[in-house]
């Protein structure tokens, strides 16, 4: 049972970053030939910096958005080096392996459907009316790790907005490109291709939704989903869409990748919860990466506060 | 019957070098995992805890693999020095699955180490999630392997030793279809692993029905 209850100094998992320092200072003197140089950019540094070093950073990167005190911004390399895109294989580290060659530029969005203004954008034509926003959010994979991500990005709502989306909209589905020749991963019937998501029209217009184009005030990397992607905090990981092609505004629930692949175990809300536990793991507490002791998972990834009314009265159990 | 390269000796040195080369992994891959937990390493990426404990899983398997492989394998090159090397195989074995075992509960769910895990998790996860409750029947089916694998065992138990030990035949499908499980949804490496356990067990039963022949 998740215990919510602990005092936060119980569970502020301070010997990580003590560790991490240790790791950075013994670095020095084994020989970055041994050890790697993954966390000793300066990213790494400021990622475990503690106290009033972390703020300083953290408001450089962005807002943070339901920020937990234990929490702290993760390594570029970590975000950028380890992630599921099943697009470039189903390993952690393929996707930036096998990415590089991908070209995300020129990019088209199409929007879609149920919409007064539907067409098809340039990616800079699409994001251009739209303010440009840094915000640092929670990220939980429904593996049962998480991390802290700066993104940079546009609400979903603004583009929603400019569509103008029809009375019968109730939905939004979104699809990644197909090209098994630039996506290695597609070469495989691992899940369906194109991955599909999709949201239902409050959960998209909801203002913590992103757009993202960017991490660490960086343009995305390919391997994260280049050059368009959507974050959704309160939400599992693989709702997070990558090389976003269509947005396409439906009156029924969308097909969803994950949910298609194994519907017992990946539901279309798949919201943060960790009373709900995963067929085959317990989803109560997660590991942090670059951390070592657990942390607890909190309910909507610790965005309750600003999404628990979108589900009020639903049986979450059965909607996971 | 020909014997492979002439090899009807042990090449000097080769039990040496197993006993050198076997636990080389281990200790490479606890040491990274205590460097993450200690801070004083960084070897495994960005999440040491998964990679150590599925790495300690995977050279559970290789040498699952290995102990089963040593009989065809005397058999088709005429080896027969191989034969003293299968309880080596089998006891190291057993000692990665039992390091597995211990990321898993130490390290990966940190019983008895984080305040956020108690006794109910435990139980919960042993006997409601097939894949570990399979997962700890393999363990357990090994410990008494392990176990009896002394010579003065072997001659306690007379006949019954092989009996016993023809469990490994149960704990080889038994740990293909724990990683079948573990994985999310790409098959590949269990299925792999899987294939090179049938091929050692079809032998087994290939040979096992042309001697049977052959003596009618």
């Amino acid at each position: 049972m998740p215990r919510h209850d602990l005092p936060s100094s119980e569970i502020t998992p301070e010997s990580a970053w003590l560790g991490r320092r240790r790791f950075l200072a013994a670095a020095g003197v084994i020989g970055a030939g041994l050890v790697g140089t993954r966390a000793l950019g300066a990213s790494g540094l400021g990622a475990f910096a503690r106290g009033g070093e972390r703020q300083g950073q953290q408001n450089a990167l962005g807002t943070p958005y339901g920020l937990q005190p234990y929490d702290a911004p993760n390594a570029y390399d970590d975000i950028t080096q380890y992630n599921n895109f099943y697009e470039f294989g189903t390993g952690k580290d393929d996707p930036a392996m096998n990415a590089q060659e991908f070209r995300a530029k020129p990019w088209t969005v199409r929007v879609e459907g149920m919409v007064k203004k539907p067409g098809a954008f340039q990616l800079e034509d699409f994001l251009k009316p739209s303010k440009m926003e840094d915000r640092i959010y929670r990220m939980r994979c429904v593996e049962a790790w998480s991390m802290v991500i700066p993104w940079r990005g546009i609400t979903l709502a603004d583009v929603l907005k400019r569509a103008e989306p029809t009375p019968g909209a109730r939905f939004v589905e979104f699809t990644t490109l197909h090209d098994p020749k630039q996506m290695p991963g597609q070469r495989y019937p691992v899940l369906e291709w194109p991955y599909n998501e999709g949201l239902r029209l409050d959960e998209a217009m909801h203002p913590l939704t992103l757009l993202a184009t960017g991490v660490y005030g960086k343009d995305l990397p390919n391997q994260n989903g280049a050059p368009l992607r959507l974050v959704v905090p309160w939400k599992y990981g693989f709702k997070g869409i990558k090389s976003i092609v269509r947005i396409r505004l439906t009156a029924t629930m969308p097909k969803t990748a994950w949910n298609i692949a194994i519907p017992s175990e990946y539901g279309f809300y798949a919201n943060v919860n960790p009373e709900v536990d995963h067929p085959r793991w317990s989803q109560a507490t997660e590991r942090r990466i670059g951390m070592f002791r657990r942390i607890p998972t909190l309910m909507y990834n610790g965005y309750a506060d600003q999404v628990a009314s979108l589900y009020s009265g639903m049986d979450l159990r059965r909607n996971y | 019957m020909k014997v492979l390269w002439g090899l009807t000796r042990q090449p000097r040195g080769f039990g040496a070098l197993l006993l050198i080369a076997a636990p080389v992994p281990a200790v490479l891959i606890t040491y990274a995992i205590l460097g993450f937990v200690f801070g004083y390493a960084d070897l495994l990426g960005a999440d040491p805890v998964k990679t150590g404990e599925h790495l300690f899983g995977s050279w559970t398997l290789r040498f699952l693999l290995a102990t089963l492989a040593v009989t065809p394998l005397r058999k088709l090159t005429g080896w027969n020095w191989l034969a003293k090397h299968r309880r080596t195989l089998g006891l190291f074995t057993f000692g990665y699955a039992s390091l597995h075992l211990l990321t898993w509960a130490l390290v990966d769910v940190q019983i008895g180490i984080s305040e956020l895990v108690g006794w109910a998790d435990i139980k919960k996860d042993i006997f409601k999630r097939p894949f570990i409750t399979i997962g700890m029947t393999c363990f357990l089916l090994m410990a008494p392997l392990a176990i009896t694998s002394t010579k003065k065992m072997m001659a306690r138990l007379g006949k019954n030793w092989k009996r016993l030990h023809k469990v490994i035949y149960l704990i080889g499908p038994l740990a293909i279809i724990h990683f079948w499980m573990a994985v999310k949804l790409d098959i590949t490496e269990p299925a792999i692993y899987g294939a090179v356990l049938a091929l050692l067990l079809w032998w087994r039963w290939w040979d096992a029905r042309r001697s049977r022949l052959a003596n009618a």
